[in-house]
């Protein structure tokens, strides 16, 4: 019988702390499966965020480090001095990188810090309970706007990618979805071709991933793949924002 | 020994730490330590180092929290309001077991404060504004020599505790011009070496080892106690038996002992002079750490001195660690100044005189 499939060796053989139908495992597999297939599992660098993720690095077989709230692009820019040639990726959800950590993120692009971010976006703060994000949407209920965000309360979502697409040193700005195979498809190439940016020195790339967390948005794992096709890309669409020639 | 340079002070810092083998500096413009980020920017490439200028101190102190996870020899700079702007950072330095040397140019507070040199830091530097049980060792010279020696020292002191050391010194020594003898260079570690000398070091695990993971975080609180009371509680208790360091001048048949670190204690020697020529005997304790606080030292007082007395350019703050070593023994007096004013030896003297009642 021919294999069609396998875990890949970038994931360890251990039991995940995510809840069911969260797409934080989805993602984890994707990085590693391309960090696998390009032979760099040794040759990489993680860094993982403050959120449900901050332990992603037991699951991950790559060296890597906790940076406190929103520093990951700060402690990522200071491993790559040191490694200049490791691939060097942090790994950040919304609460983190939206918005405690804005202004490592505009200053790692402006920089052109040639690392790779990878964005997990689920609208929401996870492993505090599922308080309000700068990318929850209108509407939306949170523990800290149970009646759904208003625009007079608390503004607008951000759109993250939107932002950093007009900052010149990031040079590859991607945002995919994670609600179907396709989109997941999707997901593993922009992994790939941010990975691709890195090796060949081109600068800053960003992948923003929209991702579910069925468990703070009230819902089962299938309603919350729905939600995010109906109501997350209608705002944030899915679009290649800048990708340089060399990894078209 | 190299050979002996006019040099100011924050360039003489900067220098000593590329000579030591550092290469690796993220810095922030903040007066008055600015000389610091500007040689490093122009210097360190030329050694083979890289340097950033950071969006924020948050960020370079976090910089070199990966760079010192990576296994680089790591310098920050900054001064009181940035230092204060990074104390998060100094307790994940701790919590990693990050080697990171941190130099902070002093100025006078609290807020944004002035420029002016002064020692209003003590109990931020000593104390920690990072949260959890941790200690930074800190340094204090009293002049761009000695501040060169100790900078030398602490990448080393960093590397052997696996712990964040900072060189406390006011404004004044940032900004002054002595002459310097440079030590003679130590070789800066290659990339390819980290691996040997820093084992748990990100490296990329290359495929021969198991992956190396740095955790600030603690889920299980057995296991968060476990590191406090069996990995860093001995390594502080090491450092109190090893590190603390003190000068002690004149201190038999002294009727005040003075004590004062830093610039400050320049200052006090004058004043000691002075006074000498009066008739009135003192001595000086100069702690050349601040934490460790070098308490022992203070039991070598005269037990026939009649008063002990901190000179600091702050409120007030190491007056309690000078009331802990005195331990009740003799009365602790206060000469200060604030707000950036330095103290005068007339002034010292005169208020010395006041407090023994001399007319």
């Amino acid at each position: 019988m021919k294999t069609v499939f396998e875990w890949t060796k970038g994931m360890l053989d251990t039991e995940s702390h995510y809840c069911p139908g969260c797409t934080h495992g989805i993602a984890h597999r994707l990085i590693m499966e391309v960090l696998e297939e390009r032979g760099d599992l040794g040759n990489t660098i993680g860094v993982t965020p403050v959120g449900c993720s901050i332990i992603g690095h037991k699951y991950m077989n790559v060296d890597a480090i906790e940076a406190s709230h929103g520093r990951a692009p700060a402690v990522a820019s200071g491993i790559k001095r040191v490694h200049p040639d490791s691939l060097v990726f942090t790994y950040q959800g919304d609460g983190d990188l939206a918005s405690i950590g804005t202004g490592e993120l505009i200053h790692v692009a402006e920089r052109g810090e040639n690392i790779c971010t990878f964005f997990i976006n689920n609208a929401i703060y996870g492993m505090t309970g599922g308080q309000m994000a700068p990318t929850t949407l209108l509407g939306q209920k949170t523990t800290t706007c149970v009646d759904g965000r208003t625009v007079k309360q608390s503004g607008s979502p951000l759109r993250i990618c939107e932002m950093i697409e007009t900052i010149d040193g990031a040079v590859y700005v991607e945002r995919v979805s994670l609600h179907d195979p396709a989109g997941v498809r999707a997901a593993k190439k922009a992994i790939e071709r941010a990975f691709k940016v890195q090796e060949l020195g081109l600068g800053y790339a960003f992948v923003e991933l929209l991702s579910t967390c069925p468990t703070n948005w009230g819902m089962t794992p299938v309603q919350s793949l729905e939600w995010v096709k109906t109501n997350m890309i209608p705002y944030y669409p899915v679009k290649q924002f800048k990708c340089p020639e060399e990894v078209k | 020994m190299g050979e002996k340079k006019l040099m100011k002070g924050n360039e003489a810092f900067a220098l000593a730490a590329i000579k030591a083998g550092c290469r690796f500096y993220f810095g922030y413009p903040i007066t008055p330590q600015n000389e610091i980020p500007e040689y490093m920017s122009r210097e360190l490439a030329k050694a083979g180092g890289a340097f950033i200028q950071a969006e924020s101190e948050l960020a370079s102190i976090n910089m070199a929290y990966g760079a010192a996870a990576a296994g680089g020899r790591v310098l920050i700079s900054s001064s009181s309001p940035g230092i204060a702007l990074m104390q998060e950072g100094f307790s994940d330095l701790a919590v990693i077991q990050a080697p990171v040397v941190a130099i902070n140019v002093m100025r006078s507070g609290p807020g944004i404060g002035g420029i002016q040199p002064a020692q209003a830091d003590y109990f931020q530097v000593t104390r920690g504004g990072g949260n959890g049980d941790y200690h930074v060792i800190v340094y204090a010279p009293k002049s761009i020599q000695e501040a060169v020696e100790m900078i030398y020292k602490s990448f080393d002191i960093a590397d052997e505790y696996r712990n964040p050391v900072m060189i406390a010194v006011d404004g004044m020594l940032g900004q002054m011009m002595e002459p310097v003898v440079i030590p003679e260079a130590i070789p800066a570690m290659e990339e390819d070496e980290i691996g040997k000398y820093k084992p748990w070091a990100l490296t990329g695990h290359k495929n021969k080892r198991e992956h190396n993971t740095i955790n600030s975080v603690f889920l299980q609180q057995e296991v968060l106690e476990d590191f406090n009371l069996n990995v860093l509680a001995p390594k502080y208790q090491k450092a109190e038996a090893e590190l603390s360091e003190a000068e002690c001048i004149d201190l038999e048949g002294a009727e005040v002992v003075f004590v004062a670190y830093g610039s400050t204690s320049r200052v006090v020697l004058e004043a000691m002079g002075m006074l000498r020529e009066q008739g009135i005997r003192t001595g000086l304790i100069r702690p050349k750490t601040l934490w460790p606080f070098p308490y022992k030292v203070f039991d070598n007082i005269d037990p026939a001195t009649k008063h002990v007395v901190s000179v600091e350019l702050s409120m007030g703050q190491m007056i309690q660690d000078v009331k802990l070593a005195v331990n009740g023994r003799f009365p602790v007096g206060l000469i200060n100044r604030v707000g950036g004013i330095l103290l005068s030896p007339v002034e010292i003297a005169e208020k010395t005189k006041h407090l023994l009642e001399v007319k």
